[in-house]
């Protein structure tokens, strides 16, 4: 392990054994902040009882769906808008906008046209992470480097084995980070969604244990959300190194 | 004809915006969509109202707050990580780390911190906004090139000298695209911040609204909060795009 890594593990250890010693010891109230060891705790409790399997259920298969259909949705757009220039020129003050728009505003609008449940929360969150990654797909293919187009272009590449050899890899590195961001914005839009409007989900869990000031099940919940959120990160940060180095990056 | 031809873009975005909303109430109805007018000419009034006034003052105080904290303590933040090797390199992945949780799932922690009211909407906006500053100014720091400060230490500038005449022009455009979208951001934290729990501000009305499914009033908040995002983010693109052409002429 490098001199920064394991720096970097000695100050996230010292950090949450220092949380950790000041829940213990009462000067953090448990009111307030529960021991770290008490949410991994609340949540394997929580895990292993199945109490949550409904919500979670039903929170992971809306998030999954939003991020399926941003990625896919957004890459798409990304390219019809890159091909597109005059598209693109109307659209881009929205687009740089547009993560400055308070979208739970239409929150309740989604509600009317889409009726309860799950759907308007889909909707919602695709919305949101839609445009991360048109951004990122923008971006991507906009810094393609001239010099492996024309490249493709001396070895007489047809469009597609170009997109697939050159354009692709080339963009690669900013279509994950759209991918990354698309993948939180879809948790912010189910749970935020969840948190105002909904009676069931992991955000109304949370939403409804802060209520009933019953913070071993709230902590459990965040952690568990958190621990997900992350655990996808580090997947894609590992593909994305692992194709990095296949480029003898 | 370049102003016919900058406006353009942004005339015609708005006008496909007004054209889908009058058709989108057209199909929904009233009772679901508010037309265009009709909720421009309520925002109006309701700007006209008194009640309204602490309300806004509210919300634009904690956002100032956020905002001052975000952007000061992001560029501190970043000077030190980018100025020092190692601890940039320590740092750099936890704040990547935190900037990709979906901070949604803390509102309730930071609720039970700070408490209901001002500081906890200060503290979710600047938590938002003040990571992606950090990161911005971190890079920029560390990608001054490296002739530079030489070449102020070949002509003996004072530090305050090689600061002012060197270090703030090489890292200014970047450290300004950091600090625009630490301001998106921060208001999005700030606007989340005041949807769940608050008393006061335009978040509150909204959830007023929501609560009594008053679509007209949603509506004229979330174009008023929509109308100051757009506009602040124009003028901040507009610098930032002058910023980097300076820098690359």
């Amino acid at each position: 392990m490098s001199k920064a890594g394991l720096i970097r593990l000695v100050v996230l250890v010292a950090f949450f054994g220092a949380v950790e010693a000041l829940c213990r010891t009462g000067v953090i109230s448990p009111k307030l902040v529960i021991a770290p060891t008490a949410m991994v705790e609340a949540m394997v409790n929580m895990l292993a009882s199945g109490e949550m399997n409904d919500d979670i259920r039903q929170t992971l298969s809306s998030v999954g769906i939003a991020m399926g259909l941003s990625i896919v949705g957004g890459f798409a757009l990304g390219c019809v808008l890159y091909w597109a220039p005059p598209l693109r020129r109307t659209f881009d003050p929205f687009l740089a906008a547009y993560y400055s728009l308070p979208h739970f505003a239409f929150y309740p609008l989604l509600i009317v046209i889409f009726g309860l449940g799950s759907l308007p929360l889909i909707v919602l969150a695709t919305l949101f992470a839609m445009v991360a990654m048109i951004l990122a797909t923008l971006t991507g293919l906009d810094r393609i480097p001239r010099v492996l187009i024309k490249t493709a272009r001396m070895q007489r590449l047809s469009l597609l084995a170009e997109i697939w050899h050159i354009r692709l890899p080339a963009a690669a590195p900013h279509l994950f980070s759209g991918l990354k961001l698309a993948v939180t914005y879809s948790f912010i839009g189910v749970i935020a969604g969840e948190f105002i409007v909904s009676t069931s989900g992991l955000g109304h869990q949370i939403a409804f244990a802060y209520d009933n000031f019953d913070n071993r099940t709230m902590y459990g919940l965040i952690l568990f959300v958190l621990c997900i959120a992350i655990v996808f990160n580090l997947l894609v940060f590992a593909y994305e190194r692992r194709l990095a180095r296949q480029r003898g990056l | 004809m370049t102003a016919v031809r900058t406006l353009r873009g942004p005339l015609l975005l708005t006008v496909t915006l007004l054209v889908a909303w009058q058709l989108l109430h057209q199909w929904a109805g009233d009772t679901a969509l508010t037309a265009p007018l009709p909720t421009l000419g309520h925002l109006w009034e309701m700007i006209g109202q008194k009640r309204f006034v602490p309300h806004v003052t509210e919300t634009g105080l904690a956002f100032l707050q956020a905002l001052a904290i975000s952007w000061i303590g992001g560029v501190g933040i970043g000077v030190l990580l980018g100025g020092h090797k190692l601890s940039g390199e320590v740092a750099e992945p936890i704040l990547v780390g935190i900037y990709s949780l979906p901070k949604i799932t803390l509102y309730p922690v930071i609720l039970l911190l700070f408490g209901l009211g001002m500081s906890a909407k200060v503290a979710f906006g600047a938590l938002h906004g003040i990571i992606p500053v950090a990161l911005f100014t971190m890079n920029a720091v560390r990608n001054v090139n490296r002739t530079y400060p030489r070449a102020g230490r070949s002509m003996r500038l004072s530090p305050a000298q090689t600061a002012w005449h060197i270090l703030i022009p090489a890292t200014l455009p970047e450290v300004f695209t950091g600090l625009r979208i630490g301001f998106s951001l921060t208001l999005l934290g700030t606007m989340l911040g005041e949807l769940f729990a608050s008393q006061r501000g335009l978040g509150f009305l909204l959830m007023t609204a929501i609560d009594l499914n008053d679509v007209q009033t949603i509506l004229a908040i979330a174009v008023l909060i929509s109308l100051f995002a757009v506009a602040a983010n124009s003028i901040l693109l507009a610098i930032d795009k002058r910023l980097h052409r300076g820098a690359a002429a």
